[in-house]
């Protein structure tokens, strides 16, 4: 089985909500101080289950992160948790992209890579919270695909997925090569062990340009753009909690009832 | 060339009903509509659904299109976006709205991609640029730190919304509607996937996104017991229990209890946050709520940011106290 997972670098979204500011006349995220770009958590969920198909059929997983300016020590993290392989498209050019120029990318760079059986993606990513570049490379390559992904058997050339519904769950089966894309339902991604540090830090990764995967900059990042932004910003919250008190906890707990009745929300 | 015209939106069945989400569709789908001057239509695929097209009418359609085959009885991406893709090429809507549930989520993106077009996902509102007549599509991004306005030049424009954020209309059965009937044309063999098997988890009682009042608990709540006490306040206010995603993790409670960005969109009259820290993640599922009242030890968490009404305390005091003034309240 030869894997192939798209990871995303992003602001780390657990953040403190209150460090998180915007510059509205960049329409941009002003990077938290001292708060380091994450793997995007999504993202970790399909490494994991990348992880798991290698722990029982065995085969090869390429991580593919798409950017400018990735931290080694970050993308790493897929290599450091178990990948074999880290893809790079590193240049100006890919980045500010919308769901469609990232899928572009994505798409011309995993058909470089050629010989896959699986593509895995997150059910979305933690910055954008789009959810669409993996069907979107799906429908580029022209695979099925499976989203919200809680479980991923293969047994003869396919697929079997627990996919997350409404209401529970539907087992869905699908032929390979296919693409899924992975939900935190999947449980925890493992950490990386001191071994998988020390080889990860070995390897180098593979640098792409658009050249390498025979994309026109018009296609790619924000020139290939869909979608516009026209704005970006915080909601302004009324910001008025009425703190209600009391001498011990029990009447404050008391007062707070009767607020709530005087407030006609009981 | 013939012209995009008008605004569809996707119809979501639910155990042989319109489910909620296409009410509030077409509430919005009609707003839109009449803002443009256009019609508003709705499309209804599955098998043996034509008896719900009246219901889609009564509540804003002006046309319903039908696509009955029993290959369309599951949700299946391939089959489900070639026949929105022929629908779309036929109606040519200038706007498609879908719902960000199971499918619209799986549905919109790839139907987006196939058609040339772009789709916004998770809207929470709508509305039309008075300049350029194209739609304002405003989504919370960044787990729910900010949130984004985003328009789309190629037609259709296509969104998706989330639950709770559009009102539906007065279901009103004297309205008038045409009905359409398109043929799905499906070839079985395209459909790249097959449907095993359908779990459902239901929770006992009053459900999480219909309930008025949700009590929810996190972290800080310590193990499954401390939910007990949780519920026994829900009981008394006839509402339902929610966690945050630390408490569904460690399996004190079922993962379908979780609120937020990847759980249950809720907007309750009451929303009672016990113990947990008010995360953006977790409030995108609760914010709409009418009155949030927080219950945490810790004066500078994130909660109290959001809440209207809160104490500062350990909940294992306040809440006990508080459950029994409310019953005592509720008894008069
Ligand atoms: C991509 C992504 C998606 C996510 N999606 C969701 C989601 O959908 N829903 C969700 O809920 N989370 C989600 N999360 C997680 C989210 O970021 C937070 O980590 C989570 O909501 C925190 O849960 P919590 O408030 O229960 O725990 P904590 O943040 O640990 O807060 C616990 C709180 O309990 C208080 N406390 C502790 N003991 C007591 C006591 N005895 N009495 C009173 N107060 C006490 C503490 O002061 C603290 O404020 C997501 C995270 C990511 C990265
Ligand atoms: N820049 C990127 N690099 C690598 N993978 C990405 C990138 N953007 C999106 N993806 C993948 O697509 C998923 C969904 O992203 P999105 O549609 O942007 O929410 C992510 O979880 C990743 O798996």
């Amino acid at each position: 089985m030869n894997v192939i997972v798209c990871v995303k670098q992003v602001i780390d979204p657990e953040a403190p909500p209150a460090s998180f500011k915007i510059d509205s006349a960049k329409n941009k995220v002003t990077l938290p101080p001292g708060v380091s770009p994450v793997v995007d958590p999504y993202a970790e969920y399909a490494v994991e289950a990348a992880l798991r198909i290698k722990d029982a059929q065995g085969g090869k997983i390429t991580a593919l992160s798409l950017g400018a300016n990735l931290l080694r020590d970050v993308v790493r993290k897929p290599l450091s948790m178990g990948a074999d392989e880290l893809i790079l498209l590193e240049d100006e050019a890919f980045t500010e992209g919308d769901s469609w120029s990232t899928a572009y990318a994505l798409a011309m760079a995993i058909k470089k890579v050629g010989d896959y059986d699986l593509i895995l993606c997150g059910r979305q990513a933690s910055d954008w919270d789009a959810g669409q570049v993996g069907s979107g490379i799906a429908e580029i390559l022209g695979l099925p695909s499976v989203t919200l992904a809680q479980k991923i058997d293969i047994t003869d050339g396919k697929a079997r997925v627990e996919r997350v519904t409404d209401d529970g769950y539907e087992v869905v089966e699908v032929s390979l090569p296919a693409l899924i894309t992975v939900s935190n339902e999947i449980g925890e991604p493992r950490y990386p062990t001191i071994k998988g540090v020390v080889v990860a830090k070995r390897k180098e990764p593979v640098v792409w340009k658009p050249a390498d995967i025979g994309v026109e900059s018009s296609q790619i990042g924000a020139a290939g753009q869909r979608t516009r932004l026209l704005k970006l910003f915080q909601p302004v919250r009324e910001g008025k909690c009425e703190i209600v008190e009391g001498e011990s906890p029990e009447e404050a707990a008391v007062n707070l009832a009767l607020k709530l009745r005087e407030a006609k929300a009981l | 060339m013939a012209e995009y015209k008008g605004v569809m939106i996707y119809g979501e069945v639910k155990e042989g009903k319109l489910a909620v989400i296409t009410t509030e569709l077409l509430g919005c789908g009609r707003r839109l509509a009449d803002d443009l001057g256009q019609e508003l239509c709705a499309v209804l695929l599955g098998s043996n659904v034509s008896s719900l097209v009246q219901e889609a009418i009564a509540f804003g359609a002006d046309k319903v299109y039908v696509v009955d085959d029993p290959l369309l009885k599951d949700y299946q991406t391939d089959s489900y976006v070639s026949v929105m893709e022929k629908a779309v090429r036929q109606v040519m809507p200038q706007i498609l709205i879908l719902g960000q549930t199971s499918i619209g989520r799986d549905l919109a993106p790839r139907l987006a991609f196939r058609l040339g077009t772009a789709a916004s996902t998770d809207c929470i509102e709508l509305a039309i640029d008075p300049d350029s007549k194209l739609i304002l599509q405003t989504k919370p991004v960044y787990g729910g730190n900010a949130q984004a306005i985003f328009t789309c030049e190629s037609y259709p424009q296509i969104a998706t919304v989330r639950a709770k954020a559009m009102s539906p209309l007065e279901r009103d059965d004297s309205r008038q509607g045409e009905v359409i009937t398109i043929e799905a044309d499906l070839d079985p063999s395209a459909i790249r996937t097959k449907v095993l098997e359908k779990v459902r988890e239901e929770v006992e009682g009053i459900k999480l996104e219909e309930a008025e009042v949700v009590v929810s608990g996190g972290r800080g709540i310590g193990d499954a017991d401390g939910f007990k006490q949780l519920e026994e306040l829900a009981k008394i206010l006839e509402g339902a229990v929610g966690a945050t995603r630390p408490a569904c993790d460690n399996g004190w409670v079922p993962d379908a209890l979780q609120v937020g960005l990847t759980g249950k969109i809720v907007a309750p009259t009451l929303y009672i946050a016990v113990a947990l820290s008010g995360s953006s993640q977790h409030m995108t599922g609760c914010a709409g709520s009418k009155n949030i009242v927080a219950i945490n030890k810790d004066p500078e968490a994130n909660i109290f940011r959001e809440a209207h009404f809160g104490v500062v305390g350990d909940w294992k005091k306040v809440l006990p106290a508080f459950t029994s003034k409310v019953k005592e309240l509720l008894a008069e």
